[in-house]
């Protein structure tokens, strides 16, 4: 399955990246061979197999649902906040 | 033999006989750290204020004790790679996007650390949020391999492997994703212990591939490792894919094996303390000759035969087993990890934490420019094969079918567990390789992980054991792989497969030249 010049665009464009042309010329071939490499899955009858979706137990184990364990602080979250006002996150325009 | 070379369950010893005081322990490490690493460059942030301040509290009989009850990693400096929240201390993972990061918590492993009176006494450089096998990905420059500075120290724990090999720190933190602990340990002559996966809480641990990290211990023996290990393992509520399990015990010297499932393997004892030699256990290993591909250096097939032999001459018996899917594992491995990195790095958004770059008015732009400029070469490489890989219409041929494979792998390992203790194969196909040789080349990167990545996919425990050293002087690990949450019996066996291959202590060369004369060394 060979990716496509438009398919890295499109990539890129779900993992809010940017490209010059350079890069993109260059990430399309490094994409290609390393995806040509991982082809060889391909050979393997996986019928009948379960995926290892799941820990060595099979699930995850859960905490009780109450608030309040470790909670930390909204000061001390805020503090590594790029831009903050009257403690919320800040952001610029989303329309 | 300087403080910085002593082990670290000798430097408990010698605090304890108050031998030492802390205080000159940490002058020592930090002498050590002045002196070495402007040319080896482990760490990123150095702790040392916190540090002093620790010492000094103690001496006073302040705050906590000097370690009375505190165990035997009191006073202990320990490194801890940057991609391990340390409270109130900047937590890089060697990328620009976190470059001013101060976490507001602790990670468990690191709170456990602290509460045993411990000196965190610096956060290690890495490869970018863990991807790389190298150290060369990095913000912050290069680490350079301790025997050798024109070599790499492996990656992606390539500080914590460099820290401890040049005696920075007794022991250090690192994490493994497919070999990110033991091929560093490796490559730097030190012991890389990564656990069953749950067996140390990941609560703290920035995440790269969730089902795959696991936090592990760089130290220069296994039994420092093996402490480091007991105070970080055990259950903890505050990670939901952490093992209930008590934490990894191990009692060296005495009857360690009796508390592992019965092997069936020869009788157990420990050395007498006459020095006569006990019967000691004897395991069987397997050997997966077929999977030893080409690309395996020729002095590291010469140290691993020559280890077997060492090893068969105390009772030791090998056959060779076959792992017939073993050759996919870095191909799956690539896509569940990437897939996994590409949801996990989705947060870097300039948001709640880490930079916001450029001068975006609108929001998906702001998106962009921050994580474009924030993020490396590798790391986008990665979020854009493991997005890819989830895409719509791709999922099923590339993703779920690496999880599928993934069992596959898994269910080898289950089935060579029928037949033998352990399986040993290298840690790397080769010894440490020079800077720059791989960059250009991904997929050769990636390939030098062939034996370390499918233990993540099943979940196993292993080790890297110093094994000796090829040709031109540079370090040579194997690895021993166990069962999963057979730890223990690992760690007793990989104790006494470093005792019989004896290599000794030595110090890397690149360490002693950098060193004052003789006798005034720290």
């Amino acid at each position: 399955m060979a990716i496509s010049r438009s398919d890295v665009e499109y990539v890129a464009k779900l993992c809010r990246l940017a490209f010059n042309e350079k890069e993109l010329e260059r990430l399309s071939g490094e994409l290609a061979r390393i995806l040509e490499y991982v082809e060889k899955l391909k050979e393997l009858d996986v019928t009948r197999v379960e995926p290892s979706l799941y820990g060595l137990d099979g699930s995850a184990s859960l905490r009780e649902d109450e608030p309040g364990h470790d909670t930390l602080s909204r000061e001390d979250v805020m503090k590594a906040a790029p831009e903050e006002e009257k403690g919320h996150f800040k952001v610029p325009g989303v329309l | 033999m300087g403080v910085c070379d002593v082990s670290l369950h000798e430097l408990s010893s010698m605090l304890a006989e108050r031998k030492l005081s802390p205080r000159e322990i940490l002058e020592a490490y930090l002498s050590r750290i002045r002196t070495c690493d402007a040319s080896l460059r482990s760490y990123i942030t150095l702790n040392e204020a916190e540090c002093e301040k620790l010492v000094q509290e103690r001496a006073q009989g302040l705050g906590e004790s000097a370690g009375s009850g505190a165990g035997r990693l009191a006073n202990i400096p320990i490194a801890v790679k940057d991609n391990i929240c340390t409270k109130g201390l900047r937590t890089t993972c060697a990328s620009g996007i976190l470059r001013n990061y101060v976490p507001p918590y602790d990670a468990a492993a690191v709170g456990r650390l602290r509460d045993r009176g411990c000196l965190l006494i610096g956060k290690t450089n890495m490869d970018e949020f863990g991807m790389g096998s190298s150290t060369e990905n990095s913000f912050f420059g290069p680490t350079r391999n301790p025997w050798d500075l024109s070599r790499v120290p492996g990656g992606s724990s390539g500080g914590s492997a460099v820290a401890v090999a040049a005696g920075m720190a007794a022991a250090a933190l690192g994490s493994d994703t497919g070999g990110s602990v033991r091929q560093p340990a490796a490559l730097c002559g030190v012991v890389g212990y990564k656990p069953t996966y749950g067996v140390i809480s990941r609560r703290g641990l920035v995440a790269f591939a969730s089902s795959l990290d696991q936090i592990g211990v760089i130290a220069k023996n296994v039994r420092d490792a093996a402490i480091v290990a007991e105070v970080v393992s055990g259950w903890d509520a505050g990670d939901s894919s952490s093992a209930r399990r008590e934490p990894v015990r191990v009692e060296f010297g005495s009857d360690w094996s009796r508390r592992s499932q019965d092997t069936g393997q020869g009788s157990v004892s420990g050395r007498g303390r006459n020095g006569a030699r006990a019967k000691l256990p004897v395991f069987k290993v397997g050997v997966p000759w077929g999977f030893f591909t080409a690309g395996l250096d020729p002095d590291v097939l010469d140290v691993t035969r020559g280890v077997m032999s060492k090893l068969e001459k105390e009772g030791w018996a090998f056959e060779e087993i076959d792992l017939p899917h073993a050759d996919y594992s870095i191909a799956a491995y690539y896509l569940v990890a990437d897939a996994e990195a590409s949801s996990n790095l989705a947060r870097y958004d300039g948001v709640r934490y880490g930079e916001r770059e450029g001068d975006a008015t609108d929001l998906l732009d702001m998106y962009v420019q921050t994580r474009t400029a924030g993020l490396g070469t590798e790391v986008k490489r990665r979020i854009m094969l493991g997005t890819y890989a989830l895409s719509a219409g791709y999922y099923d041929a590339y993703y779920l079918r690496a999880q599928k494979a993934r069992t596959l792998i898994r269910l080898d390992y289950e089935e060579a567990f029928q037949k033998v203790d352990f399986v040993l194969t290298p840690t790397s196909p080769t010894p440490a390789f020079r800077l720059g040789e791989k960059l250009e080349d991904p997929l050769a990167m990636y390939l030098s992980d062939v034996f370390t990545v499918g233990v993540n996919l099943a979940r196993l425990p292993a080790i890297s054991i110093p094994s000796g050293f090829s040709r031109g002087g540079l370090p040579i690990g194997l690895q021993l792989i166990g069962q999963a949450f057979e730890d223990e019996k690992l760690l007793g066996a990989a104790h006494l497969f470093e005792e019989i291959v004896d290599l000794g202590v030595r110090t890397p060369e690149a360490v002693r030249n950098l060193l004052p004369s003789e006798g005034r060394q720290s």
